[in-house]
């Protein structure tokens, strides 16, 4: 089973040089356990959301939003494409994700055809 | 579809079973394969040819028992499966899927109630107060979410075994507490789910008969059910504890409820462990089921119980209850300290029982005009009939005692 890690956090909440440095490396070691365990496929941390551009095309018109297309105090600040055999699996690979402990993960199933 | 198996095996559990293992199916496949033009050709089809394998393979075990008993070395004591658990079991494997964490708790509920109870998604939706559409929904989305998120169709392994066994059994307690605290949904659908959350407790029992808190939970639920014909009058008032007419109770059900305890008890001595929070709520319910007349009832026991269950569990809850004790084995004045403790903390704002039992307890203390006000407070606040009418009537008594006579 395929599942998208949408990795979110409040991007408000500012990190210690500690902290920072913790978190960057943790989460190096991360992935790399994950890849090695021929878990993790692809992944990237991602832009804050002053960076997005929010996308909608209304009657044929393009119309642009600067920022993200949903105004939560939670942003996707990264994501990781994993392939478990299970819920149970990708939870404990969610679990150990270090942004977990004080963000949250989402677990997405990849769509089945 | 159950009587037609039992008809055609003569074996009432291996009916149950087979029925059940046809929806476990139906379970995985259906959200894959869509649901058959006649399902209930398709279940019992399915079952019967279940139980068909199970007499067959039943037949050739019992041959390769007697070989296995006199060739084999007594390894493997608890007859583990592949998944190392230990429990080779469907309709285990489907206990744990309806009640996975990642489920929504009301999902779990309805699914462990439509798939191991067989209840029908109308009956549900009854027992909840929910229209069926909407109960259908929610099954449904439940078990898209089974198959789409890959929740897998298994007992757990080991190291999550004692998390899932909770999320089990809180399914299974909550089950129960809805047939028993008469919250909605007509008498009849709630006994019903009394009895079906303790049938699954019992044959959880049967499927894990080393885990002490699902022993205890078993004895919980029988504990409580012994004394349901007593808990409510003619008029469908409460009856207290106090008031009940103990030649009522249910002997049966409380000599399985403590011999269920004792097990219990007997399986956290031998792993040196210390009780689970529902061995300890049954160990305080035998005390009450096991006493002769209210006035023999151990309450320093009962004290010291929700002492213990109040380390396992800080629950304002808790501690109000252990006041109650605590002022039945060393007198009002020793509980009022504990309520007084309580509201100084500001825990439990607008839950009438804690003015209630204060109200009580002043009484006791023959503090009638106190006693009163507390009664009034607690009045304002109660949610049922039954229990307005109740604090009705000790408020009329205390005002009528607070006047000098």
């Amino acid at each position: 089973m395929k599942y998208m890690l949408l990795v979110c956090f409040d991007e408000s909440v500012e990190l210690s040089q500690e902290e920072g440095a913790d978190m960057e490396s943790s989460g190096m070691a991360w992935a790399t356990e994950m890849a090695g365990r021929g878990i993790r496929l692809d992944g990237s941390r991602l832009s804050p959301v002053s960076d997005a551009t929010t996308v909608r095309v209304r009657g044929g018109e393009v119309l642009l939003g600067d920022g993200p297309f949903a105004e939560t105090k939670e942003q996707i600040a990264g994501f990781d494409v994993i392939e478990c055999a299970d819920l149970d699996e990708a939870i404990e690979v969610a679990s150990k994700h270090p942004v977990a402990r004080f963000g949250a993960v989402e677990l997405r199933p990849f769509w089945l055809d | 579809m159950v009587a037609t198996l039992i008809r055609m095996t003569g074996d009432w559990d291996l009916a149950e079973e087979c029925a059940q293992d046809a929806f476990a199916l139906a379970l995985e496949r259906w959200p894959r394969d869509g649901v058959p033009r006649r399902p209930g050709a398709w279940l019992t089809t399915v079952s019967r040819n279940r139980a068909l394998d199970r007499l067959r393979r039943t037949a050739a075990e019992a041959v390769k028992l007697k070989e296995a008993a006199v060739l084999a070395p007594p390894a493997d004591p608890d007859g583990a499966g592949g998944d190392g658990s230990g429990i080779p079991d469907d309709r285990l494997r489907l206990i744990f899927t309806c009640c996975h964490p990642a489920l929504r708790l009301d999902a779990r509920v309805a699914l462990t109630l439509r798939s191991l109870a067989g209840l029908s998604t109308a009956e549900i939706g009854r027992a909840f107060l929910v229209p069926e559409a909407t109960m259908a929904k929610r099954l449904v989305r439940a078990k898209h979410k089974i198959r789409n998120a890959g929740i897998p169709y298994r007992v757990p392994p080991a190291h999550l075994l004692p998390e899932r066994t909770a999320s089990v059994l809180a399914v299974l307690y909550l089950l129960f507490n809805e047939g028993y605290a008469a919250s909605a949904g007509t008498d009849l659908v709630r006994q019903n789910l009394c009895a079906e959350a303790i049938r699954l407790a019992l044959v959880l029992t049967r499927l894990m008969p080393g885990d002490p808190e699902v022993l205890g939970l078993a004895g919980l639920m029988l504990l409580h059910d012994a004394r349901r014909a007593t808990r409510v009058d003619q008029a469908g008032d409460l009856v207290t504890l106090e008031d009940q007419d103990r030649s009522r109770w249910d002997r049966r059900e409380v000599a399985e409820g403590v011999s269920l305890l004792q097990a219990a008890q007997r399986g956290t001595a031998l792993r040196g462990e210390r009780p689970g929070a529902y061995q300890i709520q049954a160990a305080i319910a035998a005390c009450h089921a096991t006493a002769a007349e209210a006035a023999a009832t151990d309450w320093a026991q009962i004290a010291q119980l929700y002492q213990r269950l109040r380390e396992l569990v800080p629950s304002a809850v808790v501690e109000l209850n252990r006041a109650v004790a605590v002022a039945m084995a060393d007198g009002p004045a020793a509980g009022l300290e504990i309520v007084a403790a309580l509201e100084a903390s500001g825990a439990l704002p607008g839950y009438h029982l804690l003015p209630a039992t204060r109200a009580d307890l002043l009484r006791r203390l023959g503090r009638a005009a106190e006693a009163a006000a507390s009664y009034r407070q607690a009045l304002e606040l109660a949610a049922t009939d039954a229990e307005r009418r109740y604090l009705s009537e000790r408020l009329t008594a205390s005002v009528r005692d607070a006047q000098p006579s």
